[in-house]
This record gives structure tokens, sequence and C-alpha cells, in this order.
């Protein structure tokens, strides 16, 4: 019982963490909390459906399909929303209310074309196959989303870290005039992570449509308090702790409805929100690479 | 007459619609002049929605003592609130503030079969309460808090809220207990919000735990941004506008929802300041005098 309630907390740790990278890279980038993440991840998930139910394309090639759509959502959203207030040295509340209007935007659209009732993959579109260890069950959808979420945190991890574009990234975050003056295309490069930022969003979309099976208009909804849960436990703009951060939530979402009632499932982000803005409110790793001062 | 009759008889919840995002506008008001961004005022709508439903339906208060009750109810939680949160700033306060609405709706669901009794519905909302919200009782309200807000500007709390806005710092180096006027604004913007849910409540007759979710929340923090926060005649304005505006829209469909956020956008990045800039209006008061 318990090792089956960790094995399900893993999975879905990974696809949390997977959701909040984006979130939290584009923090630790421009310092623009931008609540229009959870609409591409929405946005993600309806461009795999599409791929899949008109196009009938295979699964494996939706996702990338999904992510390169959201992807480009995310730079227009940049475009649109975000590059006039960046020109203009806006505070950060108006950013805020910003990305608020346009995740409405995004919303109702999604709901205008796709209707506000509740799409499905199709029960065929992945093979179920049960794996059986010791009384532990997973089914190959999990893995694969385990799998899949991994590959995708470790090529972030060494495009920021190991490339010429993460460093350049990285010099975005820590001062954007100085980056300018260096000789850094700074608007590309904002332009690169706000893609790639949208890319991990429609990831986590088509991976969590695939695993619930429910993809509707309002599903950003729910992951916009779990994604800013999963980002400040681990220290807003901070990658490593936003992939602690999402297990840390898997675990304490998983566990409460095994063991205390499922009616608090919901509560349990935003308790873990509240404690940990009051006591440690640079997250759990304290400071961090990306992060702005 | 008659034509005032027939326009009354179909837009009559429209107007009544309004005058309660009227008061919403005027509760987000509150924290924004202060320069806090607070998303908490749905909830604290919710509260005040199912205090006075509650007290109507079980106790059979009349009307203002539901109000009140509900209001105060609000006014009590968001100080337990602020507590904490108003400790942190800026965008860390909003993240904090934005589950809140959600708390309520889990409390709403979960609280009868919690507590064994039969008071707020569950999951499926509380309905069967009295219609008794009257446009006039909402006029009576918004007149009484437009003198309120007026005075309040003169006195040392309002200058002190302004002062904050500007500059935490400077304020607390000038003697002003930031944090305690940090929660006063907080407070205030509570009651108020709490007073339009219960109006809400007695209008639509219902209460559902959904009605008070971020979308909720965000709708209200339309309502000041389209207005402006200099003025506190700005978020009744832009609470006006955006509640009419749907009426108007119904040729858009299912689109309609895209204005309301197209509308949030234009106007905070064209109009930082909102529509009702204290500015142009001594601009124009000055030009006058120049003549």
């Amino acid at each position: 019982m318990f090792w089956q309630q960790v094995v399900n907390a893993i999975w879905l740790g990974a696809v949390y963490s997977l959701f909040a990278l984006g979130y939290t890279l584009i923090f630790g980038v421009l310092g623009i909390l931008n609540l229009a993440h959870p609409s591409l991840y929405m946005w993600g998930a309806f461009i795999g459906l599409v791929c899949v139910t008109t196009l009938h394309l295979p699964i494996w090639l939706a996702l990338p399909v999904a992510m390169l759509g959201s992807g480009i959502l995310g730079i227009l959203l940049d475009r649109i929303a975000f590059k006039p207030l960046r020109a203009r040295h806006a505070p950060h509340l108006a950013t805020l209310i910003s990305s608020i209007g346009a995740s409405i935007v995004l919303v109702n659209i999604a709901q205008g074309i796709f209707g506000a009732e509740v799409s499905r993959f199709p029960f065929d579109i992945f093979p179920v196959h049960v794996f059986n260890f010791g009384g532990v069950s997973v089914t190959l959808l999990q893995l694969t989303i385990l799998g899949i979420s991994l590959v995708i945190m470790v090529a972030l991890r060494w495009l920021i870290m190991g490339t010429r574009q993460g460093q350049a990234m990285r010099a975005v975050a820590y001062n954007t005039v100085t980056a300018a003056r260096l000789g850094i295309p700074v608007d590309q490069i904002i332009m690169q992570t706000f893609f790639i930022a949208g890319a991990l969003a429609g990831a986590a979309g088509v991976l969590l449509g695939l695993a619930f099976n429910s993809i509707s208009p309002f599903m950003g909804g729910p992951m916009n308090l779990k994604g800013l849960t999963v980002i400040v436990l681990g220290g807003l703009g901070n990658i490593e702790g936003a992939v602690i951060g999402g297990f840390i939530l898997a675990f304490s979402e998983v566990m409460s409805v095994a063991y205390l009632s499922s009616d608090l499932r919901d509560a349990v982000s935003f308790v873990l929100l509240l404690i940990i803005l009051l006591v440690r409110p640079n997250g759990l790793l304290g400071h961090s690479s990306t992060k702005r001062a | 007459m008659n034509v005032f009759s027939e326009f009354w008889a179909t837009y009559s919840s429209v107007v009544q619609f309004a005058l309660i995002n009227m008061l919403l506008g005027i509760s987000i008001y509150f924290t924004l002049y202060t320069g806090l961004l607070s998303l908490a005022n749905a909830g604290f709508m919710g509260i005040g929605a199912y205090v006075s439903a509650v007290l109507t339906i079980h106790a059979g208060t009349p009307l203002p003592v539901s109000l009140l009750a509900g209001a105060l109810s609000a006014a009590l939680i968001g100080w337990l609130l602020g507590l904490p949160v108003l400790r942190l700033r800026e965008i860390y306060l909003a993240i904090a503030t934005l589950g809140f609405g959600e708390i309520v709706r889990i409390t709403a669901v979960n609280f009868d079969k919690f507590s064994g009794l039969n008071l707020l519905g569950g999951a499926q909302g509380l309905s069967g309460i009295p219609k008794l919200t009257t446009p006039g009782a909402l006029l009576f309200v918004l007149i009484i808090l437009s003198i309120f807000l007026v005075q309040f500007h003169k006195s040392r709390a309002g200058r002190a809220l302004a002062a904050i806005r500007r500059d935490e710092s400077v304020a607390a180096t000038m003697g002003i207990d930031v944090y305690q006027y940090k929660m006063l604004a907080f407070v205030l913007g509570a009651f108020v919000a709490g007073l339009a849910g219960g109006f809400s409540a007695h209008l639509t007759r219902f209460v559902g735990p959904t009605d008070f979710s971020f979308n909720a929340a965000v709708n209200i923090l339309a309502f000041a941004v389209l207005g402006g926060t200099l003025h506190w005649s700005g978020a009744m304005v832009g609470a006006a506008i955006l509640t009419v505006l749907p009426e108007a829209l119904r040729f858009m469909k299912e689109y309609r929802g895209v204005v309301n956020g197209v509308i949030m956008v234009l106007v905070i990045i064209y109009l930082p300041h909102g529509l009702i800039n204290p500015k142009w209006f001594q601009r124009v008061f000055s030009k006058r005098r120049a003549q």
C-alpha cells in the first residue's frame, strides 16, 4: 500500500516538476510571475489532442508538436503581454496583471474552439500494460511519463548549465543591462526562454492529459496553485528547487489522499504554500544561481 | 415612464449586479491604494455570502443584520489571514492570497460533512435564500461608502496608506506603523467584500462553493485595473463597465470572455493608471483657471 503510493507520487511529481520548470525559468530569467503559464499547459494538451484525433498522428509525434505549438504561444505571449511593459520598466504588479489578462484570453479562446466540456484522448492511443513488482503495480504509461519527464529535465539542465545559450540566459537573469553591453542578444534570449517555458508547459499538458485522460479549457486553474506552490517551495527562479518542490507536493498530495481524506487534497498545496512563504520565503534551497537579487 | 419601466424590467438585475460589483471594486481599491496586490477578496465575498445567507435562513434575521454579520465575519477572517500574510511583499503577497478563495471553497464543501450540521449545503451550494436585496439598499450603501472614502482620504489614515504605496521604507521612517495600516486596508477591503457577498447571496438567492474561485478574484481585480486605483471612483467605473459590457457583447457568444482579458492587457500596457486619472481632472481644471 505504502510503496504503491510512493510510485504514484514519483510519476506525478515528475510531471509537476516539468510543469513548474517553465514557470520558475521565466521568473528566474525575467523576474516575471507568469500566471498565464497554466494556460500554455492547457493549450499544449489541446494541441496534442488535435494532433491525435483530427490529424491522426501517433502519440510520440503529438508530444513534440504540442511542445512546439505551446512554445510558439509562449513567444507570442511575451511579445503581446510582456514586451511592451518591459520596455517601460513597469512594476512587478503590472506584469502580473498583464499575465492574468493574457490567461483569460487564452482560456476563453480555447473554450470557444474546443467547448467547455471535458475532452479525452482515444482509449487505444497508448498500450495498456501493467507491470507488477511485488504487489506494486505500475502502468507502462506511468513509466513512460516518468522517463520522458526525466529526459526533458536533464536536457534542460544541460541546456542551461552546459551550453553558450544557457550561459547567455544566466547572464540575462543576472543583469539584463550588463548582458546587453557584453553583446548578448537579450531580446533573442528572452524569446528563447519563453519558447522553452511554453514547450515545457505543453509537454506537461500532454502527459497529464494522457495520465488523467481529461482535457478541458479549465484544466490550468488547479495547476496554477500547484505550480506556484512548487516554485515557491524550491525558491522562485530556482531550477533544481522546482524539481524538488514538484516531488514534495506530489508526495504530500498522494499521502494526504491515502491516509487522511481525499477532500483535503486540494488544501494541501495551499497549506504548504502558506507555511513555506512564512517560514522560508526564499524556498527550501535558499538562494539560487539564476535568481535575481 | 413606460420606456423606463420596460428598461427596468429587462435590466434591473444587470444594474444590481453592477452595483454589487462596484462594492467589490471598492473592496480591492483599499488594498491596491495601499500598494498591496491581494487576491483574497473573492474569498471574503464568499464568507460574507455564506454567513449572511445562513443567518437569514436559519435565524430569520432582517437583511441589515445578516449583511453586517457577514461583513464582520469576513473582516475577522481577513484580520486572521492578514496577521501572517501581510508580512509578505509584492508578488509573495499575491501568491499567498491567491489560494484563499480555494480554502473558502474547500471549507464550504466539507463543512457539513465534518461538522455533522446541515448548514452550507456542501458541493450543491446553498439555495432558497429569500430575495431581500433591493437597488435602493445597494445605492444607499454605495453612497455611504463614497462619503466615507472622501473623508477617509483626508484623514491621517488615508494619507498614511498613500504614503505606504509611494514608498514603504520612507513611510516607516516618517513614523507610520506600516504593518498596522496595511492591516487596516486589508480588513476594510475584507469588510466591504463581505458586504458585497451578502448582497449577492440575497439577490441571486443562491450561494455556491465555486463562485469565489480564482476567476472571481481576477474579475474583481479587472474592475480596479480598468478603472484605475488613483481615485476611489476608478474601481466603481471599472466595475460598471465590465458588468454591462458582456450584455452589450452578446453577439460574440462564446468569445465574450476574451474581451475582459484583452481589456486587462491593453489597459495595463497603454493606460497603466486606468481610465480615471485625477491628473487629467487637474489638468482640465488648471487650464480653465488659466483662461
